[in-house]
């Protein structure tokens, strides 16, 4: 206790004479930067995910095609999360003599729960083509009417207060809709639509045993509420039962999501190495500074015991009270940014877990208990001796040794910020090998760049005279700069990469506009018409529908996989059999190989998931049922699709010429420009058979998402440049010492001003480009493996980050340098030397 | 003060050599030195630069090891302790003046004399600092750092600290080796004045021969030897 207390006091005493400056400010920088990241990230996360779910109505539905048990839904309220329900079924709208098979949705009180219902502003007053005005929906419709899409009112040629037959009932046209969320969640909905109120739906006499019924719960509330939901109702789920989320819905969506959600990991796993960094060159400052007050102490009768406990205590508390300050400092900082970015995009980000705080004072206290403590430690081992002479020190001052447990503490804690094994894994590891090889390089490269000091002339001669002197912590800078600005570099250019290749794969004009169940002898007519009306000429794939009958020759059922709902489904469904020779840039193939052109064998190409879900791998044998006759192939390779793009891919495909004599139908996928949108209704009308599905406003949202996402990853950028000029502060922090020592001592043996501040830029410059070339190094390497293997990015090395880097480096630690410096070289050496004594 | 003391050896050395190895060469930098410090006594050890008189107080102290030899510390064997129980005897019992004077830049005036107090968790530790630092003259100067008083100053408060914990012999190393000659004469004769006021043996090191003649007994080394 009394030890302590005693340290406490030690901390105070030296907090208060300003010896624990340069430390706690790395440390409070580097943990409000990681706060920040955290706190931004998790709430960008939320917001994301909240937006993404606009598009599914809900956070979270159960999908059944049996009515819903009323147990399900009574139990949402009591977990404080809304709800709400809708039942979907296709149906026959009539309008006299003329119908519409239609996706009819009748939704109850409070649907839908994430989004909304845009309705066109002028329908009532124009009974033309909609334009683009619109306005949200005030609730759902109400009983007796039905709102309805632009398909159904073209074809079936509507007016505001007209009246529809839906089965025995006859409901009035209100509204026409512009956009409802789950408008695009799955291809099964894309005909023409209509909401009614779920009041009418037993008037209606549709709804009987056999029909073609979706049941939906909608469920929506705090993220953590929805998981709590989600895993109490999954052990109740029956076979009909399933749930969605929106990441269970769309592949595009979850894959930009991920990468998101790994990039701003990676922003704050940068910023802890940031820290630790800055941490590593603060404390070697403290130790040296501390050694004589330690010698002191053990000659005033302090054992080494004492000493120990003396730091451990001082070293928890400056800790706690750095990394809360420094979580504070994050939480408003992530507070103005948020206000920043609310100006700019439209969403209203929620308030954040209190997790990124926690985390935030778990990584301070990890990153000085187990970086900063070990070499604070072998303070107790100072010899006593050393009051007597000055020139005896801690043999191990920059014992590797003593920085193992902090790289191990820090590890531990990368995999858990990164919640993701492999990103995790992959930045310890190459942060450890950049350590080891930068460390072991700089100690040559000084060595050898010393032995030129004979040649080099004037300044250049004492800056590699004083790097080599400093050889020890000159490398100790060389390799935590390094560290600092490979961090820096590798967000750069993985942020590059990331941003580039989300608009390559959902550039502008991204294909909006489905075109599904071409027959083969309109191919020729459609295209001509789309040559007509200037829309480029899209690629028609070819596919025939066929169900899986038998793997290896024997026979499944979608009973067999019970098991596996995801399985049952895709066994219990039709698939679209394609056929190509060529492999597409978006597929690619991970095992077995691509057929060669022209060949005649029955063979088959499957898509990597689906494989997985069926457990199926290359050399298996699977019969299809198409339109009652078998076709057999087998697989001979597993391909990886791209599903980011929003272009037609299928699941399996076959060589061409095999499935000629099936009957096949086309489907294709273009752009539309909004001011194209009426060829659409003349293409409809000319080919009334053609399903039309218009996914211009997902694709509108996933771009509007990926634009927020862009900018949320820049803003973090921002916060961990922050932590980057932390480390240049410890960095020249780190030598201050050593230099007012040797500017009074060069001063007094007569060397200008001048003289010393040229001898000490070639030494910052040498030191910063040095930096430079290794962190140049350490991010093109590590850029190139977590962009394979993490974020699944197409990495473009780029030759100029090498000039870049070392240029920026050299520059960066120049002028830091300079302007550090700057007061010990207008200090008189007398006084300097005075004071050291 | 306690004349019944003189004569009572208080630190005794039996045969102390020091080697240290400079690449192949071995260097001997204290040939068997013998000698005795009865309690109350003041004793100069002194030498020309390089003569191992530091060497010899850093033995004495316990603060490093002989090659070989022993020295008792009253009846204690010094080195049969490991270091911490030679620190433990050490703040019990010995208090340091130094040359380049060895405070803790971050301490106060006051805070620096309670630090050997404060390591053995004594409660009174302030009020002693006080009063200490008010009889070497600092009773203004509580509150500054070292770096704001001049060097006789920080002398001063290097004496109140060596006096705070009661020690029964004070080990001083050149203590005014950094101080201008006027200074030096005053912290002299307020050290020599704290040692009667608190009857303590003081082994004074250094190359001064008139300061040397203000101790009771002169110890003179040349090339490590004892010339006496």
């Amino acid at each position: 206790m009394n030890t302590f207390r005693f340290s406490l006091r030690m901390l105070f005493r030296d907090w208060r004479a300003g010896e624990l400056n340069v430390l706690i400010l790395a440390l409070v920088i580097a943990i409000s930067s990681l706060t920040t990241v955290g706190f931004f990230a998790d709430r960008v996360e939320l917001a994301l995910a909240r937006e993404s779910n606009q598009l599914l109505g809900a956070d979270l539905l159960v999908i059944s095609s049996q009515p819903i048990p009323d147990t399900l839904a009574a139990e949402a309220p009591r977990r404080g999360l809304a709800v709400s329900s809708l039942i979907k079924f296709p149906s026959m709208i009539s309008n006299g003599d003329s119908n519409l098979l239609t996706e009819v949705k009748a939704v109850a009180e409070g649907y839908p729960l994430r989004g909304r219902i845009n309705l066109a502003d002028n329908f009532f007053k124009n009974d033309d083509v909609p334009t683009s005005m619109s306005r949200v929906a005030e609730g759902i419709p109400l009983p007796g009417t039905i709102w309805i899409d632009e398909k159904v009112m073209t074809r079936l040629e509507l007016k505001p207060g007209d009246r529809v037959d839906i089965g025995m009932m006859q409901l009035m046209v209100t509204e026409l809709i512009t956009r409802e969320p789950d408008h695009s969640v799955g291809f099964v909905s894309m005909g023409p639509r209509a909401i009614m109120n779920v009041t009418d739906l037993p008037k209606t006499g549709l709804i009987q045993e056999g029909s073609r019924v979706s049941y939906q719960l909608l469920l929506a509330g705090e993220l953590k509420k929805v998981e709590q939901y989600r895993e109490w109702v999954k052990p109740q789920l029956t076979r009909a039962q399933r749930l969605e989320g929106i990441r269970d819905a769309r592949p595009e969506i979850r894959a930009a999501l991920e990468r998101a959600e790994k990039f701003l990991s990676l922003a704050a796993l940068a910023s802890v190495v940031l820290a630790a960094a800055a941490l590593a060159l603060a404390v070697r400052r403290f130790t040296l500074r501390h050694l004589d007050g330690c010698a002191v102490m053990r000659s005033l009768g302090a054992s080494q015991n004492q000493l120990f406990y003396l730091y451990l205590y001082y070293f928890i508390a400056l800790g706690i009270v750095a990394s809360t300050i420094g979580s504070l400092i994050g939480f408003a900082a992530q507070q103005v940014l948020t206000q920043w970015l609310a100006g700019i995009v439209d969403t209203e980000l929620p308030w954040p877990d209190a997790l990124p705080a926690v985390q935030g004072v778990m990584v301070g206290l990890v990153l000085l208990l187990g970086f900063a403590l070990p070499p604070v430690l072998n303070l107790r081992s100072v010899p006593a001796l050393r009051v007597l002479r000055r020139d005896i020190g801690l043999s191990n001052t920059h014992s590797v040794a003593g920085y193992v447990l902090g790289l191990l503490a820090l590890s531990l804690m990368f995999i858990w910020k990164a919640q993701d094994l492999k990103l995790g894994l992959y930045i310890v590891a190459g942060f450890i090998t950049a350590i080891t090889v930068f460390g072991a390089i700089g100690w040559l490269l000084i060595r050898g760049l010393a032995g030129l000091r004979h040649q080099a002339g004037g300044a250049w001669r004492y800056g590699l005279a004083s790097i080599r002197r400093r050889a020890a912590s000159s490398v100790l800078q060389a390799v935590a700069l390094g560290l600092g600005l490979m961090a820096l570099l590798l967000l750069t250019l993985i942020q590059d990469d990331l941003i580039k290749d989300w608009h390559t794969s959902l550039p502008a004009d991204a294909p909006n506009h489905f075109l599904v169940n071409i027959q083969s002898d309109q191919v020729q007519a459609i295209q001509t018409f789309f040559q007509q009306h200037d829309i480029t000429q899209p690629r028609m794939f070819p596919m025939v529908r066929a169900r899986l009958s038998k793997i290896n020759g024997k026979s499944v059922a979608a009973e067999d996989y019970a098991h596996d709902p995801h399985a049952e489904r895709h066994v219990r469904r039709e698939f679209n059999l394609s056929w190509t020779d060529q492999l597409r840039s978006d597929n690619q193939v991970i095992k077995g190989t691509w057929w060669q052109d022209g060949t005649q064998d029955a063979l088959l190409s499957f898509e990597e998931g689906l494989a997985k879900t069926l457990g199926l791998k290359v050399g298996d044998e699977l019969t299809y049922d198409i339109a009652g006759s078998a076709f057999s192939a087998r697989i001979e390779n597993i391909r990886k699709v791209d599903w980011d793009t929003f272009r037609v891919n299928f699941f399996v495909l076959v060589p061409p010429g095999l499935l000629d004599q099936y009957p096949v139908s086309y489907i294709t996928s273009f752009y539309v420009s909004p001011e194209q949108a009426s060829v659409m209704h003349e293409l409809v009308r000319a080919f009334p058979n053609l399903l039309v599905v218009d996914v211009a406003i997902v694709i509108g949202q996933v771009q509007q998402m990926i634009q927020q996402v862009s900018q949320a990853i820049e803003f973090v950028f921002v916060f961990t440049l922050l932590a980057g000029f932390a480390v240049l502060y410890a960095a020249i922090a780190s030598t201050h010492d050593e230099r007012i020592h040797e500017a009074a001592v060069f001063r007094a043996l007569g060397a200008r001003r001048q003289q010393l501040s040229r001898a000490w830029a070639a030494e910052f410059a040498l030191l910063g480009g040095l930096s430079g070339l290794f962190a140049s190094a350490g991010a093109s390497a590590l850029g190139y493996v977590i962009g394979e293997h993490v974020l699944n990015l197409q990495y473009t090395f780029n030759p100029w980050i090498w000039l870049i880097g070392t240029s920026i480096g050299a520059a960066g630690v120049l002028l830091a340098g300079m302007l550090g410096t700057r007061s010990v070289l207008s200090t008189p050496p007398l006084l300097t030397l005075r004071n050291i004594g | 003060m306690s004349d019944h003391q003189v004569n009572h050896p208080i630190l005794s050395a039996q045969a102390l050599t020091k080697q240290v190895s400079i690449g192949e060469t071995q260097l001997t930098i204290l040939h068997d030195i013998t000698l005795q410090v009865n309690s109350g006594e003041a004793v100069a050890i002194l030498g020309a630069s390089g003569s191992g008189k530091s060497t010899l107080l850093g033995l004495l102290a316990g603060l490093d090891l002989p090659s070989s030899g022993k020295v008792h510390l009253q009846d204690v064997d010094l080195f049969t302790l490991d270091e911490d129980s030679r620190a433990a005897l050490r703040g019990k019992m010995m208090g340091f003046v130094f040359q380049s004077f060895q405070l803790l830049p971050a301490l106060t005036a006051i805070e620096n004399v309670m630090l050997p107090l404060e390591l053995t968790a004594a409660d009174n530790a302030e009020k002693v600092a006080q009063k200490l630092l008010q009889r070497v003259g600092l009773a203004s100067r509580l509150h500054h750092y070292p770096k704001q008083l001049s060097g006789g100053e920080q002398q001063r408060v290097a004496i109140a600290r060596a006096f705070a914990t009661e020690p029964r012999l004070l080990l001083a190393d050149e203590p005014t080796g950094n101080l201008d000659s006027a200074t030096g004469v005053q912290i002299i004769e307020l050290m020599f004045e704290l040692n009667r006021e608190h009857g303590t043996t003081l082994i004074l090191v250094t190359h001064d021969e008139v300061l040397s003649r203000r101790c009771s007994r002169q110890i003179r080394l040349a090339d490590g030897k004892l010339l006496q």
